[in-house]
């Protein structure tokens, strides 16, 4: 092949809009022009109209790191009873990637009994009480399949659409495809409990986008926000003192110089004053009430965490705060499975069902896409690290077929898509990949992700890589 | 947008015509049955480009005959069956020819591609406005548009703006000083060569070199492991620059430094390039693709660091926009399929004798702790175990798991390599790094009882100490070729799916290597290094100039294809790409150049005529403002506080940050902590901080500096309220403006003189009176708040200074804080 080949496609329009490349706004403007849509923005964050009407404005994810086990939580198999303590035949196994164990590990049947839930009758496990008493609210996918079988690299999978880092997350591209509906909140907030996780901040980056769409961490001590009180010394009234003095001075250098870009310095003085105001209202749970605040769990210890994250996640969306991602880790059970399960869901279940019925209560949930899940399920089989000790058996990685659920803001709850065989070793119905899981989110914010596209290095990309399709079934 | 009527004129008026989508399936399905090669119907062909020009004028649609011909205007009317081509395939046809008919097969070239040409220097009416060959290049350019350039910049603008752009960092006040003291027409220039010749050259370059490198103190992946060698890389990054070592060797160091004959300690220090790779660790990872992943990574990072290629691209596929095949990557990709990853002894200057001194002994404690805990007998039958449960998999889960963990988890070097040699065959390094593997980790196989009654927690602990007792010499991570291998294009990117064999190769529409049948890397390094090359000098050239007027005469570093805008320029680029490779590939020679040109010289204020049209300065008619890097914001303070180490080099520091921030990260389960710098360390350059990949400082992140996964040819220049809430709070900046507060409380005298040198330290000049009176009123009312409010001025002014009340130093530590957040502050101007 030959230059000439691929002689540029130089339009006009691409060279405009390279020329707009290296200022914020500018290039924001060109890049939204050429999805075809409104040309007029203020700054990066605000807000923007979707492709289409959106069924959702805002996402909350409940990422569950480390891959919760969907045999013991939604999948049911009463099969791998019939099979426990004994290996597959090879034929069955051949094709699985795994991380520890062999594939000649002995099977384990769950030791959860699930019962049916709801006007919809869906089967869910005795670990999920709260959950349960909102399965018609709920859409369970059992056939998601991903093809990472490592954490970090699986993270990297479902939050940027690409094993290997570097990319934006979804909630970068969420913030960047929309902006945010919040005047005074970053418009991507994330929450952490437990231990941290594999991909860390990969998880939330901004990737090759500009920084301004990265998550911002919500931290549960010190500072909510990095920087956001006054340090010592600094009262309220100095601190306005310091921020009036350095807008008259960067004004009176604008003057000067006929900078604009001095016109949005000043702008973000402005909004990183009313971050302070009004992070301490956010944070001051004192209106809630009682009832509320019991039924997160706020004050019990095992649920303290999450019930306080998952709270913060209704008022942040009740805020304006377009993507909120709560993470928990950690779900990686290699080793006592039973125990581990029964503790992290006494933690996180009951908070969950409140913010579900919670946000309904309010009637943020037609407005709000709610995620469940983690970036890949575990093996039928057992992982044992000390034969000596039965109660260290757990289960490895297992991308081939696992569940999630999502609620809220266009999907149609009260179902479950998709179904894995008998021995929960693959999805034999409705296969949703991560990819298709990333379109359908996008879709329900309004945005076709063979759309939302950023180039970088000569490349458009997307979230959804080079595939994805909406899952219709799961809408509503 | 008004702007854009300059661009518009430069642009052609209509789209560019896709030939492969537009016109080739047009001319196959209705021209071709006759005009092809089956037929040629009035020896007319219309199956290459060559022959179609009998019908058709390039660049004239309307003198060509296919025009006339399937327009009506002349008869005969073509086609002379079906129907009528419809009146928007003639206009696809007619923009096609007046856009020069490109033709799949055909020679017409892509600029970035050809052989650089030395221009001649263009005519110019203000020839007295020029001082070089630069300034010729662009006022010629802004001649033709009739806009005339910027004024100089007043003096003090200038001193500031060339420090930071040589040294990262503004000028002190003595500097200044000195400068507008010298009144020779010489002065300007004699200051760029103070500056060139500061150590602080090297670290200012250095940083956008490692960005290029992906430089990291992580491993990246889950546990992110610190690497507490990889400075080593980086100090021999800024010796480089500092030395002014010319960027062709830099170049082929860095790229094969290990292949070189009888390559030195710095030169495979050097080749640690490749190093900047992430790693993962996670338990049952797959080596092979990870492996093969960082040989793509290798690839993909020299084309874009050095070819401005985007060669990943191809890895899946060939390359949509670019003539790279997926067959051309995976033959570049075989420059580093083979290479292997080793670490070396990389001393510093004055280790080698303490350690040889005191080496005997510490092998012989070393030793002796081994036999004191019974390590040798245990050791022997975990080998033959390990090997045994790698070779048959699944008999026994435990000693499955202990050997994913050797796998993975051996520090310092490749446990599985080192273990598949006999004993007596191990080196002392390698056997050392098994036996500490050993018995750190003996537990995955046996259990923790067992594991408890061996003593060897102890031991890890006696051997890490004793290590750290005694001289160590510096490590480096470096790398090495391994057996020559065949290699393959891999199907749709998939590390197993072998395709067709491959010769390594560079992409073949660039000039070929002068080697063998079976080249190097390191004949590739000479290759990338070589004026023959079109890309290495002009991407350099490039890179250059965007980091002084913050954005390159190509606009998108990363990406010299054809997808790339053409430079408004492209006669400069050539002059500088050929100056610079004359001149002996030197970069400080290249900075000099850029620096003494009017060009350069010119006032950043914005004019009212220009704005609209040339919004963003692309035609070079005043100099741009351009906020400074993370690291340069950082810096700027420290210096402006006279707090900043001048410590040229060395290892990863770590300043203060918040708590919480370290423990975000999955590796913190690990053992990755954040061990707070103390004395000197702390106020090291922002290039030295320790860069953990999943958890980074978080004044890095939040102003703009890259994340080090993939070559980072620019950073953003984001403006956002974390900044603002970044720099009012952070503890960091309030240290460097009260020891800014005393600095200026101790040089001057009474209020004007006291808030001149704080002005001076951070802005390179003085107050107007305007700003003067604001600050006068703000720092009375301040004080005023001070003197009510005692426990804050104590919190504010850890001391009293100049004899004043602490009320007053409080409020001066205040204004202090208003200083460094203003614009102008983080800015170039």
């Amino acid at each position: 092949m030959t230059p000439s080949d691929f002689l540029s496609i130089q339009s006009r329009r691409s060279f405009f809009r390279n020329c707009a490349g290296g200022i914020g706004t500018a290039a924001l403007a060109s890049l939204l022009e050429r999805e075809g849509r409104a040309a007029e923005v203020s700054s990066p964050l605000a807000s923007r109209k979707p492709h289409f009407a959106p069924r959702a404005k805002n996402v909350i994810f409940l990422f569950m790191e480390g891959a919760p086990s969907q045999m013991d939580l939604f999948d049911p198999k009463p099969e791998l009873k019939k099979w426990h303590g004994k290996p597959f035949d090879s034929e069955l196994t051949k094709d699985l990637r795994l991380a520890f164990i062999k594939p000649t590990a002995t099977v384990l049947g769950s030791p959860f009994q699930f019962a049916r839930h709801g006007q919809c009758g869906m089967e869910l496990s005795e670990v999920l009480p709260g959950l349960a008493t909102c399965a018609d609210d709920i859409c369970l996918v059992r056939s998601m399949h991903s093809e990472a079988f490592n954490h970090h690299p699986g993270q990297l999978l479902l939050f940027s659409g690409h094993v290997i880092g570097g990319r934006p997350s979804m909630g970068a591209w969420t913030t960047y495809g929309l902006g945010s509906e919040s005047a005074n909140l970053p418009g991507f907030v994330v929450l952490t409990s437990g231990v941290g996780t594999s991909a860390g901040s990969d998880n939330f980056t901004s990737g090759f986008l500009p920084s301004t769409y990265a998550g911002t961490v919500f931290r549960s001590s010190g500072d909510p926000i990095l920087y956001l009180s006054n340090p010592k010394g600094i009262s309220r009234e100095t601190q306005r003192l310091r921020l009036d003095l350095i807008g008259d001075l960067n004004r009176e250098h604008q003057e000067q110089t006929g900078d604009f870009e001095i016109a949005s310095r000043i702008h973000s003085y402005e909004l990183a004053y009313k971050m302070q105001m009004s992070g301490p209202e956010l944070l001051d749970f004192s209106k809630e009430k009682p009832a509320i605040l019991e039924s997160y769990g706020v004050n019990r210890e095992e649920t303290k965490a999450y019930g306080t994250n998952c709270l913060l996640a209704r008022r942040l969306v009740e805020r304006g705060v377009r993507f909120v991602m709560l993470m928990h880790a950690s779900w990686d059970h290699h080793s006592n499975l039973e125990g581990g399960l029964k503790k992290i869901t006494a933690a996180t279940d009951r908070p969950v069902a409140a913010l579900l019925k919670d946000l309904k209560q309010r009637g943020l949930l037609d407005d709000t896409l709610v995620v469940w899940g983690g970036e890949f399920g575990r093996t039928p089989m057992s992982e044992i690290r000390r034969p000596d000790d039965p109660t260290s058996i757990g289960r490895d990685h297992h991308p081939n077929g696992y569940a999630m659920w999502m609620a809220g803001g266009g999907i149609k709850g009260g179902q479950v898509i998709g179904r894995t065989d008998d021995l929960a070793l693959k999805v034999v119905e409705d296969r949703v990949h991560v990819h298709d899981l990333q379109a359908t989110i996008l879709h329900c914010l309004g945005m076709d992700h063979t759309r939302l596209t950023y180039r970088f290095q000569g490349r458009d990309f997307r979230l959804t890589d080079i595939s994805g399709e909406v899952v219709k079934k799961l809408l509503a | 947008m008004a702007s854009l009527c300059l661009l518009a004129s430069l642009a052609a008026s209509a789209a560019p015509v896709d030939f492969s989508k537009q016109v080739e399936p047009l001319l196959k399905e209705r021209c071709q049955g006759c005009h092809g090669a089956a037929q040629q119907m009035g020896g007319l062909r219309l199956d290459s480009r060559d022959a179609a020009l009998h019908a058709i004028r390039p660049g004239s649609s309307g003198e060509s005959k296919l025009i006339h011909r399937v327009s009506g205007e002349k008869k005969p009317l073509m086609p002379p069956t079906g129907k009528r081509l419809s009146a928007e395939e003639v206009a696809v046809l007619r923009d096609w020819i007046d856009q020069g008919v490109r033709w799949a097969g055909s020679t017409t070239k892509h600029w970035a591609f050809e052989p650089v040409r030395r221009p001649s220097e263009p005519a110019v009416r203000r020839a007295d406005w020029t001082r070089g060959p630069i300034d010729k290049f662009v006022l010629a350019r802004l001649e033709k548009e009739n806009i005339a350039p910027s004024p100089e910049a007043d003096r003090r603008a200038l001193l500031r703006r060339a420090s930071l752009d040589i040294t990262g960092l503004p000028p002190t006040p003595e500097e200044m000083a000195a400068f507008l003291a010298d009144s020779t027409s010489k002065a300007y220039e004699r200051a760029v060569d103070r500056l060139l010749s500061s150590p602080r050259f090297g670290e200012r370059w250095a940083r956008p070199w490692l960005d290029r490198a992906r430089y990291a103190d992580s491993d990246g992946y889950e546990k992110d492991w610190m690497r507490p060698w990889a400075w080593r890389y980086r100090h021999w990054v800024i010796n480089a620059l500092n030395r002014d070592m010319p960027f062709d060797k830099f170049s082929v160091e860095q790229i094969a430094g290990d292949l070189l004959p009888s390559a030195t300690v710095e030169q495979r220090v050097a080749a640690g390039f490749h190093r900047n790779t992430l790693t993962n660790r996670e338990g049952g990872v797959d080596n092979k693709q990870f492996a093969f992943e960082n040989a793509v990574d290798r690839a993909v990072t020299v084309s874009a660091a050095w070819l401005g290629l985007t060669m990943g691209c191809a890895q899946c596929h060939d390359h949509k926009y670019d003539p790279i095949t997926q067959r051309d990557f995976y033959s570049m990709f075989a420059f580093f399929e083979a290479l292997e990853e080793t670490d070396i002894d990389a001393p510093m200057p004055g280790e080698i004798s303490p350690y040889l001194r005191k080496l005997d002994e510490y092998r012989a404690k070393r030793q002796a702790l081994l036999e004191e805990y019974k390590v040798a007998p245990l050791m022997e039958p975990w080998e033959k175990n390990m090997v045994q449960a790698a070779d048959d998999p699944g008999k026994r889960t435990d000693w499955d798991l202990a050997w994913a963990v050797l796998i993975t988890l051996t520090e310092r070097g490749d446990g599985e390599k080192i273990i598949r040699v006999p004993r007596e065959r191990r080196s002392g390094r390698d056997q050392d790094i098994l036996v500490d593997h050993f018995v750190k980790n003996y537990h995955f196989a046996v259990g923790p009882k067992p594991y408890e009654k061996t003593g060897f927690k102890e031991l890890d602990k006696k051997l890490r100490d004793l290590r750290d007792a005694y001289p160590r010499l510096t490590q480096s991570m470096s790398v090495a070729e391994g057996p020559a291998m065949k290699h393959h294009v891999r199907i749709r990117g998939d590390f197993r799916a072998n395709g067709a064999e491959v010769p390594r190769a560079i992409p073949a529409f660039l000039p070929k290597l002068n080697t063998g049948a079976n080249p190097t890397r390191l004949d590739l390094a000479k290759w990338v290094a070589s004026p023959a090359n079109p890309l290495t000098a002009r991407v350099t050239v490039n890179w250059v100039w965007q980091e002084i007027f913050g954005m390159g005469l190509v606009r998108t570093p990363e990406d010299f294809g054809t997808r790339a805008e053409a430079p408004l320029h492209p006669e400069l680029l050539d002059w500088l790409a050929s100056e610079f490779v004359a001149r002996g590939w030197s970069l400080k020679n290249l900075v000099r150049e850029i620096v003494a040109s009017s060009v350069y010289r010119q006032s950043s204020a914005a004019r009212a005529g220009l704005r609209d049209k040339d919004p963003l300065n692309l035609l070079l008619a005043r100099q741009s403002r351009v906020r400074l890097s993370a690291e340069g914001v950082r810096d700027a303070a420290l210096v402006a506080a006279g707090l900043l180490s001048e410590e040229v080099g060395g290892k990863s520091v770590y300043p203060p940050q918040p708590a919480g921030v370290t423990e975000l990260g999955y590796g913190n389960r690990w053992g990755n902590s954040w061990p707070e710098s103390q004395g000197r360390d702390r106020y090291k350059r922002g290039l030295y901080i320790h860069f953990q990949r999943s958890t980074p400082y978080p004044m890095l992140m939040n102003f703009d500096a890259p994340k080090a996964n993939t070559a980072a040819c620019k950073r953003e220049r984001s403006n956002t309220a974390l900044q603002a809430l970044n720099l009012l709070n952070d503890p960091v900046f309030l240290e460097a403006a009260e020891a800014l507060a005393y600095q200026a409380l101790g040089e001057g005298d009474g209020f004007d003189a006291r808030l001149d040198a704080a002005a001076l330290r951070v802005l390179s000049r003085v107050p107007n009176d305007r700003e003067r009176a604001r600050f006068r009123q703000y720092l009375d009312r301040q004080k005023a708040i001070f003197e009510n409010d005692a426990a804050a001025a104590k919190q504010l002014a850890s001391a009293e200074a100049a004899g004043m009340p602490r009320a007053e130093v409080a409020a001066w530590v205040a204004l202090c804080t208003v200083l460094l957040n203003l614009d102008e502050f983080v800015t170039k101007e």
